[in-house]
């Protein structure tokens, strides 16, 4: 262990930004077990009241916007739906579309590398109206394909299948090789287990980002029944402590699956075995 | 690129589908599209379609609320990556150097990362709004604090509320790069140069340079897109419109104005500014990198 500097003070920069990163979100926790009149007269609070579990089984069955057709639970529903989809499609994509680029011969294997990679410049939010377009064109405008497909082509998670196959010594191949196996035989056999990892990796990094979408929901579903939860926050209406109650279940799902699976995630992104 | 291969066959094809087919339909026909609408004017029932060269161009550089979400956009993007990278390092710094809890720190700090820049525009709103926000007040009483009124507040504003998350980000990245780090190397360090602060910004922070690199990229990125969700949640570009990144700007243009043409126009010089940083930051940054 080399130091720089002492260990306490390391510990109390630590703290700071444990505080800074927590304290937020208590708060606002610990005011949505408050009622709304003592927000609105005492402000935010800071010790938990006695209001939890009627200030939050009321979100979860409130019926939102302008025509009633949707509940909280529905958007958790949505939301999960909607992640999951990305998730599993981006990952499935991205692990074939690298295959190809390192384990096969191609001659426009540059071109390829190219078509792929260009798209990180071209986000979503670049070229909205257009893809909106082309989705009515295709009738996936409220629907939950609608949702999933066009966000499902991830250039990074290709990055990150490629740059992992790239380490797998070319011996692996060889061997498979003098055992018969074809193309799709050393995919599934070898190269999918050893993935495994990365493949979690990937897996909660696309959920999250599936899950943390906004403004693409907000365009592509014009009817209630298809709102997601990040969306949904902006829409709602209701008391302030119903809003702080629905605010921290909104977080609930990505932060649990990173802080669970944390371990996946940061041994899939750094490769560290 | 592995020596050994399977020779270009059939197969190939199926495992290309289904993301060059995404690809094709969701994103090159769309720019493609982009391309038709920034040089072609519609008529205002949607009949019919003009050609009319760099027209919409001309119109939004003609268009001073452009230009301030041109400068809001750098700005912005400047501050975040600057102070999330800062504050990110400093957090990895420490936590590499402390000997117990090092992976509980991790777990504590990394969480934020997790949340939508939607919903962290909520939770923001509630700590600036005039009735019971908190810092609101406290600012307030510092400096007459304001944002509904003062540009250089709701820059502040929008700069607490942008950087809280991404912290988290640059933290883990700095922390994987520091470990990454050999032992022998900082070792041998250790008998050159007493100073420790020297010894970090002489020795340590060179070898991190192709993880700063990288999160320059991804904190640029982040502050040009991601804080969309930020700021139609916070400011929605208040005081009257000085906090609009260009992405918004086009937004509100192609949504609200039903202006695509305009709004086509606005996304290829998004493109293009892209482009630009990109290519510097290969150019000219990435050849100072020292990768050993």
């Amino acid at each position: 262990m080399i130091r720089y500097f002492s260990s306490n003070f390391s510990h109390l920069i630590l703290l700071i930004g444990i505080f800074i990163m927590i304290i937020p979100v208590w708060l606002i926790f610990a005011s949505s077990t408050h009622t709304a009149l003592i927000i609105n007269t005492q402000g935010l609070q800071f010790f938990l009241g006695d209001k939890f579990l009627e200030n939050y089984t009321k979100v979860l069955l409130y019926e939102g916007g302008f025509f009633k057709e949707i509940t909280v639970y529905k958007m958790f529903l949505n939301s999960f739906l909607m992640a999951t989809g990305v998730a599993f499609l981006s990952v499935i994509s991205s692990l074939m579309t690298a295959y190809v680029l390192v384990y096969f011969r191609v001659k426009y294997a540059t071109l390829l590398f190219w078509i792929i990679f260009i798209t990180i410049l071209v986000p979503l939010e670049l070229r909205i109206f257009p893809t909106y377009s082309v989705m009515s064109t295709l009738n996936l405008v409220n629907s939950y394909w609608g949702l999933i497909i066009p966000i499902s082509a991830s250039a990074i998670a290709t990055l990150f299948f490629r740059q992992f196959y790239k380490t797998i010594p070319d011996e692996l191949l060889e061997s498979a090789k003098l055992d018969g196996a074809n193309t799709w035989r050393f995919f599934i056999d070898f190269l999918v287990p050893l993935s495994k990892t990365m493949i979690v990796a990937m897996f909660i990094f696309m959920f999250v980002f599936g899950y943390n979408q906004y403004l693409w929901p907000i365009l592509v579903t014009s009817s209630e029944q298809y709102w997601t939860v990040v969306m949904g926050l902006k829409m709602m209406s209701g008391s302030i402590v119903n809003k702080f109650a629905f605010v921290i279940m909104s977080m609930i799902p990505p932060v649990l699956i990173i802080i669970v699976l944390q371990k996946y995630f940061i041994k899939g992104i750094f490769q560290d075995k | 690129m592995k020596k050994v291969q399977f020779k270009s066959n059939y197969s190939q094809y199926f495992f290309l589908a289904p993301q060059l087919g995404i690809l094709l339909i969701f994103l090159y026909w769309p720019i493609i599209q982009t391309f038709r609408d920034a040089f072609t004017m519609q008529d205002a029932f949607g009949f019919g379609r003009q050609f009319v060269w760099f027209d919409n161009f001309l119109f939004i550089f003609d268009d001073p609320a452009y230009f301030i979400a041109f400068k809001f956009t750098i700005i912005y993007s400047f501050v975040i990556t600057l102070v999330t990278g800062a504050i990110g390092l400093l957090l990895a710094v420490n936590a590499n150097n402390v000997m117990h809890g090092k992976s509980a720190y991790k777990t504590l700090l990394i969480w934020p990362y997790a949340i939508a820049p939607a919903v962290v525009g909520v939770m923001a709103n509630y700590f600036f709004s005039e009735r019971f926000g908190l810092l609101y007040h406290l600012f307030n009483d510092l400096w007459g604090f304001n944002w509904y009124e003062s540009v250089f507040d709701s820059y502040i504003y929008l700069i607490i509320a942008g950087s809280w998350k991404q912290i988290s980000a640059n933290f883990i990245f700095f922390l994987a790069g520091l470990q990454a780090i050999q032992k022998s190397v900082i070792e041998a360090s250790i008998i050159d140069c007493k100073s420790s602060f020297r010894r970090f910004w002489t020795i340590t922070f060179p070898l991190l340079m192709p993880t700063t690199f990288f999160l320059i990229i991804i904190n640029i990125t982040y502050a040009f897109f991601d804080t969309f969700g930020i700021i139609d949640t916070t400011t929605i570009g208040a005081p009257s419109g000085e906090t609009r990144t260009l992405v918004y700007k086009a937004y509100m243009d192609g949504f609200r104005g039903l202006d695509l043409g305009s709004a086509g126009a606005q996304s290829i010089m998004m493109m293009l500014i892209v482009l630009v940083i990109t290519i510097f930051q290969f150019r000219y940054i990435e050849g100072k990198i020292h990768y050993n």
